[in-house]
């Protein structure tokens, strides 16, 4: 992004965030697995795999515009 | 802290929100030693690749205040809010990108005021400076109350504890970083944004078994009204739920709200100043323009699930009795609905970002436009450049505090909504009458210019007051005794624009106009506009702009 200045690229930090918070929501909705919570549709799982898809995008992002 | 409250978080979720906080604050800290001339600190250095300076540009408008009102219109009015996200907004998108984005970054202006200062002088300036300057403290501290609000009702939270938390970080990452910072924050709202609240129709509609059986269960909840069509209902203004007639969305919000603020709206404009060169600055709201299409999926049909899901009905603010809910609050009925622990915490973090995202945009544009269009020309016209960051930055955090002030204040008012919608119509409409005219016509002169944003701006404010002092005459401005508040401001937007370009043009006829060579960079026909290089078709700004078109039109043709 950054020619002049050699900023770090705002994806990277876009990854750091979606992949800390795709393991925090992955882990919690396999914590919950066998008791969901008292949501509708909550037989669906919904975190386990909204955590990883933020996981699988985050880490993406991380490896793809991590520091050089 | 009170226990009367809509959702609970678990621990999970509270870690999620403070990690944000701690990312955006040491994403401040970390930008702040780049910010350190003025280009840097109030262009961020104009380097902006297309794809930041796009998500940007979308997301300065993305903030919660937005998600949660449009939500809530939409449960109130059905589909039809939806054309604040199509015909209000992606035709003006694609007019800044491809017709006026030339000349805003040729003429290397900081601001659309300074844009005004070369093209008008300063008397035009000066009152779009001030104008712009009470705005955005105005919205800042209203983004700051309704923050507070929202965290009160949903989360149970102290409001003066949300007020000052989300004031001091915001206070602190862009008096440190400036529009890198503001930027920065913008493009993490935007994905935080759209994986919080995406998951919402995406089990709504599995809920409902599709779009089918969405307006099926709609049509059973309320029989006789008709939500999920955009345009067939628009003929009479008693046929829809906002009393408007077609030609105040095509003519009041398409043609010239929509025009006025995506184009002359300086938080807007300013994200795609900082663009690294004219193509990207071109593109930037053309990308911009597709993700805006998709926002209706996020904010338009959770209000649409409410209204076929909800047992009960919502009712407006400032009627609900205790254990009613209002329009206002079906999005976080909708997360409390469908979000477990961890998913909540994403959703209430995407809703804070998008406040505090509101909060930096207005006080970001605040230190900007105080600072080039009111203090360098009117008060200390040569300083040295660090003279003007360090007062940037000490306007960063005045302007919070003012905005704090404004928030207490936005307190005593039960619908401060409806003055800020009022505010836009006051200002943005007439000011986009002198933007085009001055860009388009190089017969206006500095005299035209004033004397029509002036009278524009003033007829805005008579037509408000006439309507507020005598009821009767919402017949005569907006077309129909039916019309509501909404309507009402698309009518006066567009006979204020009228009165300004009317009287620009005859000012302009009858004094003397400058001469051509000092037009050069500002007007249409004297401006050599650069060009874009030999560049394959798919990088071209107008191929995309025609893409945007097309898929803009299908869309009108399938929710007709």
């Amino acid at each position: 992004m950054s020619e002049k200045h050699h900023i770090i690229p705002v994806w990277f930090f876009v990854g750091v965030m979606l992949l800390a918070y795709g393991i925090l929501i992955l882990i919690s909705g396999l914590s919950e697995w066998s008791n969901p919570p008292n949501t509708v549709l909550a037989n669906l799982h919904a975190p386990v795999w909204w955590g990883g898809l933020l996981t699988i995008i985050g880490a993406a992002y991380v490896l793809s515009f991590r520091p050089k | 802290m009170t226990t009367d409250r809509m959702i609970s978080l678990a621990p999970v979720d509270l870690a999620i929100i403070v990690l944000y906080f701690l990312m955006v604050l040491g994403i401040g800290f970390y930008l702040r030693k780049f910010a350190q001339s003025g280009e840097d600190f109030f262009l961020a250095g104009r380097e902006m690749t297309a794809w930041v300076a796009g998500l940007s540009f979308l997301s300065a408008n993305l903030g919660s205040l937005e998600l949660l009102g449009w939500a809530g219109a939409s449960y109130q009015y059905g589909i039809l809010a939806a054309h604040w996200y199509w015909v209000g907004a992606i035709p003006a998108m694609l007019f800044l990108g491809i017709v006026m984005m030339p000349f805003y970054y040729i003429s290397k202006t900081h601001s659309v005021p300074g844009y005004l200062q070369l093209r008008y002088g300063p008397a035009a300036s000066g009152l779009s400076a001030i104008s712009f300057a009470l705005m955005t403290i105005l919205m800042s501290g209203v983004n700051m109350y309704a923050m507070a609000v929202i965290m009160k009702v949903v989360l149970g939270w102290n409001i003066h504890f949300s007020i000052w938390v989300s004031s001091l970080t915001v206070g602190i990452y862009v008096a440190s970083g400036g529009l890198f910072s503001a930027i920065f924050n913008e493009v993490l709202q935007f994905f935080l944004i759209w994986f919080g609240a995406l998951l919402i129709p995406i089990l709504g509609l599995i809920e409902t078994h599709g779009w089918d059986g969405l307006v099926a269960r709609i049509k059973s909840n309320f029989p006789g009204q008709d939500f999920t069509h955009a345009w067939s209902t628009l003929g009479s203004a008693q046929d829809n739920p906002m009393g408007m007639h077609w030609t105040g969305i095509v003519f009041g919000l398409g043609a010239i709200i929509s025009m006025g603020y995506w184009t002359t709206d300086f938080l807007v404009v300013q994200r795609v100043l900082a663009a690294k060169d004219l193509r990207s600055a071109k593109l930037a709201p053309i990308i911009g323009s597709f993700f805006k299409m998709a926002v209706p999926l996020i904010v338009i049909v959770p209000g649409l699930i409410g209204l076929a899901v909800l047992p009960e009905h919502l009712v407006p603010q400032g009627s609900a009795i205790a254990g009613q809910h209002t329009y206002d609050e079906v999005l976080p009925l909708m997360m409390a609905r469908y979000m477990g622990p961890g998913l909540l915490g994403l959703g209430i973090t995407a809703l804070v970002a998008g406040f505090m995202a509101g909060m930096a945009g207005n006080v970001s544009a605040f230190a900007t436009v105080w600072t080039y269009d009111l203090y360098r020309p009117f008060m200390r016209k040569s300083a040295p450049d660090a003279h003007y960051v360090s007062m940037g930055r000490w306007c960063t955090i005045i302007g919070l505090i003012i905005s704090i002030g404004a928030a207490y204040l936005a307190m005593g008012f039960t619908s401060i909504m409806d003055y800020v919608q009022a505010l836009f119509s006051f200002f943005i409409a007439p000011l986009f009458g002198t933007v085009i005219l001055g860009m388009l016509w190089k017969r206006t002169t500095a005299a035209g210019g004033f004397a029509g944003l002036f009278a524009g701006t003033l007829s805005s404010i008579g037509m408000f007051l006439i309507v507020k002092f005598n009821p009767e005459a919402l017949a005569l401005i907006a077309m129909s005794t039916h019309a509501k508040a909404m309507a009402e401001d698309m009518y006066r937007a567009l006979w204020s624009w009228l009165i300004c370009v009317l009287v620009t043009v005859v000012v302009s006829l009858m004094t003397k106009p400058k001469p051509a060579s000092e037009l050069e960079g500002l007007v249409y026909g004297v401006t050599a506009i650069p060009s874009e290089g030999h560049v394959p078709l798919t990088q071209k700004p107008i191929f995309w702009a025609g893409v945007a078109a097309a898929l803009f039109v299908v869309l009108q043709y399938i929710f007709w």
